[in-house]
């Protein structure tokens, strides 16, 4: 799992933790303790959730993609951003999300005929 | 602080744990966490572009690359985060 999932799984365990421990019931009884969906959660917890984990998504790529465009753009460190250097930053973030989209789409489309990833494994 | 949870929680008046402080502390883990991330990949990238052999400490050129890449590192990770955000939005308003 990528951080986001891990962090969404960590975020709802801590949070339905927290609310069982409110409840003030002595042992782990089955009636204040449901690991159940997140259905049960409270909607303004789940919505927090899912608020968060959108935005440590986009934080991710950010952070993935200043790497990624820093090798690219970026020569001896100057004293400032020189124009062509933030133009290369914009043109690389701008393309890594092409070649993202690419990717994806080409693959839908391969897989309509030739599945790379099918359900069943031949021997 | 708010106080809109009582009803899924049983009396939250009474209890110390409230779901609005949860959520506060959260958003305070996670800024921390991405303040940790963004300054390992900084040392990472500025140790790449500014120490050459290593020595037996850093001289005065190393430390000055090192303040400016730092600081070309935040300029990058603004202008990526800027652009980014504007790629979201023109994708969102194609849809």
């Amino acid at each position: 799992m990528d951080f986001p999932d891990l962090f969404k799984v960590y975020l709802s365990l801590e949070l339905l933790w927290s609310s069982c421990h409110k409840c003030g019931h002595t042992g782990m009884d089955s009636s204040s303790f449901s690991v159940t969906s997140l259905d049960t959660v409270d909607p303004k917890l789940q919505h927090f959730i899912e608020v968060e984990t959108q935005k440590q998504r986009f934080q991710q790529l950010v952070h993935q993609m200043t790497g990624l465009c820093w090798e690219k753009c970026m020569d001896k460190p100057g004293p400032k951003l020189d124009s062509r250097s933030e133009a290369c930053f914009v043109n690389c973030v701008e393309r890594f999300i092409d070649t993202s989209q690419f990717i994806l789409n080409r693959l839908e489309q391969t897989q309509k005929s030739k599945p790379v990833f099918s359900e069943s494994f031949s021997d | 602080m708010e106080s809109g949870f009582g009803s899924d929680f049983g009396g939250s008046s009474g209890g110390k744990l409230d779901p609005g402080l949860i959520m506060e502390q959260v958003k305070v883990q996670i800024a921390v966490a991405n303040a940790q991330e963004l300054l390992q990949r900084m040392t990472d990238k500025c140790f790449r572009k500014c120490i050459g052999k290593p020595g037996g400490s850093l001289d005065n050129s190393e430390q000055k690359c090192i303040a400016m890449c730092m600081d070309r590192y935040m300029d990058a990770w603004n202008t990526v985060s800027r652009a980014y955000n504007s790629r979201l939005q023109r994708e969102r308003a194609n849809m």
